[in-house]
């Protein structure tokens, strides 16, 4: 994969950003974090609000790990994690609270299990402990912003069609049938199987295009 | 040598004062962070449930302006206030009073289980004409646009603006028995008519609010007088 | 274990030729035309136009997935035929023929096509294009309307020709104006699971009574099953299986309450059950090989669906039991495994 071996901290690259967009998107191409993924994708705004706020704990504590990556012993430094982890996600807890109560009851218990979330723990072990801080920032950013593009692509998807509307706007009228099934949890499913055979057919179609870009090369030559 | 240098030579294990020192460190840092957080976000939150409450009392409540909260206990009716304990088997009344301060009904809570999952109640009573003047849903996850109308549906909301829960002679329990009826077929003004489609659920809101009703108007009703804006 | 001979060993000559896939398959859609005629007689042009979109859609839908997969076309083995058909049948009679198309696409394209095709799927097409669209449209999957209304032939159900992606249109007025006395817009089933009102089993018998499309006649889905048996296309051990354990266990809580519960005749004559067992769970596909296996998921059949009618909130648990009976037959299949001859324990593994 790309993370780099130890000690060998990486370049600041476009591809920094870029990789948790496309390559490595913790949804649709590493399967992490499926729980808040299924589960609070119902609607555009829940979604945005999930994305934001494990975002937001995966920049900061991201950032406080690498501050601190040479004073943490590797022995406990799983322990470290986590509490640096619950600290940003009982933050998030709070400040949620205070913008929206209603928000906070359709996000329920996945906020508090942000904690659990593998990307942010997986981002802490195996990147922001072995590299800079401006490197792990923007890494963790793009990580971020590639979490909440998959959650918002499953959230429209889910509320056009399971209620008609987006981000709580109608938009087809009222005689519009709604597919209840998509606001349930199967829906969740569903929509994810959808982009994920929609992004390994993009995936394929472009390795195809590359061998066979390769393939005229070597004729040419 | 510096911590640097030791972590990058690594082979020697670090000392347990150097554990500790990060691990109780971190944990400090985690301390003050939280607990900033959390006096900075107390007012907002506070301001919100008071806001969420409000909006519901008001709704089952019409014509109230001002609440004040009580609980009903084994020591009778209280009123709410700072240091008044949480006790699992007290029942939340929230008092809703008009600008003149005159009682203009109560807030109560009710539940049973739905289609799905339990559905949680929130309703009005008016004393003085004994009956239900509305109600809110809490909490539900019926199957959305067939149960869930519950909380929507106009005509099904209709049914709660003055719905007979009169105490029987005894006053020991309900004159009537609120219940349920198939949609179309309401007769008595202490039957609820179901949306056509959703019986499951209306039936569960009719269970609930005689449970709660038969639970809690026999012991609230002796007590009305005590429910006052000020002491 | 029996007396019989271990090995049965029959003089030649041993050549026999097996039917091919698409002779059975053309069978089953033999066996069903007294269904679809009884239900285009009882409901009218809505069910003959139901029955023209799903048979076309799934048929499309499977022609597309080949296509897209750069496969030869597998249309010609009729089993996709079946599939639009069951469908339709397992359909309220008024449902909008867009909805019709959808459940075709899903249960062909995610119930069959996505796990590789005819007998790659575990679990059978129409039901899963049924369970789809009961999940995404409740209130039009549980919108009936009368068998034999005025009109019937030369008029369409409201709800029939809704546009695509709006809601069906109310049929409520169509209703009062047609419907046959006493009418009340509710299934045998749902009658009495939410009134404690009995139907006549003569009327469950003939199909006198409202409900989806293909369910309402036993007479008519016997006389296609014992066609089917007659001409050994099917396994007649899985219906049997099935009948035989919802009755025993409808009987069971019958004798325990009989005020409560309905009787095991009502059981066994409502519903989809007959349709079910007859045409659904013995599907080849998705159905257990052993012959020890085929009693055990029919019985789990026939177990789930009374559970699902009596304790569930859903008055009908036909089309769950079959999926899940569906789902659990490859375990079945290999708990079922008989002994291999000369070797001590069952299935050789072990």
């Amino acid at each position: 994969m790309m993370a780099p071996l130890p000690n060998q901290e990486e370049e600041l690259t476009p591809g920094t950003f870029l990789r948790g967009l496309w390559e490595e998107n913790p949804v649709f191409v590493m399967l992490l974090g499926m729980c808040p993924v299924l589960a609070v994708t119902n609607s555009t705004l829940n979604a945005l609000a999930m994305g934001l706020a494990t975002t937001f704990v995966l920049v900061c504590s991201s950032a406080l790990v690498s501050l601190l990556r040479h004073l943490i012993p590797k022995q406990v430094r799983i322990a470290t994690y986590i509490v640096i982890i619950a600290t940003f996600v009982t933050i998030v807890d709070h400040v949620i609270q205070a913008i929206s109560l209603d928000l906070y009851n359709a996000l329920g218990a996945f906020i508090q299990l942000i904690v659990a979330n593998c990307i942010i723990l997986g981002r802490a072990e195996a990147y922001a402990a072995k590299n800079r801080l401006a490197t792990t920032l923007v890494n963790s950013l793009g990580m971020g912003a590639g979490f909440t593009i998959a959650l918002l692509s499953l959230g429209t998807v889910r509320e056009i069609l399971g209620s008609g509307t987006l981000l709580g706007y109608p938009l087809f009228g009222e005689h519009f049938q709604t597919w209840v099934v998509m606001i349930l949890p199967p829906g969740g499913f569903f929509v994810l199987g959808a982009w994920l055979l929609l992004f390994s057919w993009l995936q394929q179609r472009r390795a195809r295009r590359i061998t066979e870009g390769e393939e005229i090369r070597v004729r040419g030559s | 040598m510096t911590v640097t240098e030791q972590t990058a030579a690594a082979p020697a294990p670090p000392s347990s004062i150097a554990m500790v020192r990060t691990l109780g460190g971190i944990a400090m840092l985690s301390g003050f962070l939280v607990v900033l957080v959390y006096q900075l976000t107390l007012p907002a939150i506070l301001e919100n449930q008071r806001r969420a409450i409000e909006r519901a009392v008001f709704l089952v409540v019409p014509g109230a302006v001002s609440r004040v909260d009580f609980q009903l206990a084994a020591d009778g009716l209280n009123r709410v206030t700072e240091d008044t304990e949480d006790s699992p088997d007290a029942i939340a009344v929230y008092a809703g009073f008009d600008a003149d301060g005159a009682l203009k009904g109560v807030a109560l809570e009710a539940a049973a289980p739905g289609y799905q999952d339990v559905i949680k109640l929130l309703y009005g009573y008016d004393p003085a004409c004994e009956c239900i003047t509305g109600i809110y849903v809490l909490k539900m996850t019926e199957t959305p646009g067939l149960g869930d109308k519950i909380a929507t549906d106009q005509t099904f909301l209709a049914n709660f603006k003055a719905l007979d829960a009169r105490l029987s002679a005894a006053g020991d329990s309900l004159q009537n028995a609120i219940v349920t009826v198939k949609n179309g077929t309401k007769k008595a003004p202490w039957q609820i008519d179901a949306i056509s489609g959703a019986t499951v659920s209306c039936k569960a809101v009719g269970r609930a609010l005689n449970e709660s009703a038969h639970r809690i108007l026999p012991r609230l009703q002796p007590a009305v007088n005590q429910l006052k804006v000020e002491e | 274990m029996s007396d019989g001979p271990l090995v049965e060993i029959r003089t030649s000559p041993h050549v026999r030729q097996t039917p091919s896939v698409d002779q059975i398959m053309r069978n089953v859609v033999y066996a069903l035309v007294p269904v679809c005629v009884f239900s285009v007689w009882a409901f009218g042009i809505s069910v003959l136009a139901l029955l023209l979109v799903t048979t076309l859609a799934c048929v499309l839908t499977e022609q597309l997935f080949c296509l897209a997969a750069g496969k030869p076309t597998t249309v010609r083995d009729w089993s996709v035929v079946i599939t639009g058909i069951l469908l339709a049948l397992t359909l309220p009679p008024g449902f909008p023929l867009w909805m019709a198309a959808v459940a075709s696409f899903v249960g062909v394209g995610l119930g069959k096509l996505l796990f590789g095709g005819l007998g790659q799927n575990v679990l059978n097409p129409a039901l899963v294009g049924r369970a789809f669209v009961q999940a995404a449209f409740p209130v039009a999957i549980t919108t009936w309307t009368p068998p034999f209304a005025e009109g019937r032939f030369t008029e369409f159900i409201p709800s029939t020709l809704t546009l695509p992606f709006l809601q069906p249109a109310d049929v409520s007025g169509w209703l009062q104006l047609r419907a046959v006395d006493g009418f009340t817009g509710a299934t045998p089933l749902a009658l009495m699971k939410f009134e404690h009102v009995a139907t006549p089993a003569m009327d469950l018998f003939t199909g006198m009574v409202a409900g989806s499309a293909g369910e309402t006649s036993t007479v008519a889905i016997l006389l296609g099953g014992a066609y089917l048996v007659a001409r050994r296309m099917m396994d007649w051990r899985i219906p049997t299986a099935v009948l035989a354990s919802a009755a025993l266990t409808g009987s069971l809580f019958w004798w325990l309450d009989p005020g409560q519960y309905p009787d095991p005749l009502f059981i066994l004559l409502s519903g989809g059950l007959m349709l079910g067992a007859v045409f659904m769970a013995s599907d080849m596909v998705a159905s257990p090989v052993t012959p020890l296996g085929v009693w055990v998921y029919g019985g789990l059949i026939g177990f789930v669906t009374v559970v699902i009618r009596l304790f569930g909130g859903l008055p009908e648990g036909v089309m769950y039991a079959i999926l899940l009976g569906n789902a659990a037959s490859p375990l079945i299949s290999g708990w079922t495994q008989p002994r291999v001859f000369g070797q001590r324990s069952r299935g050789g593994r072990r």
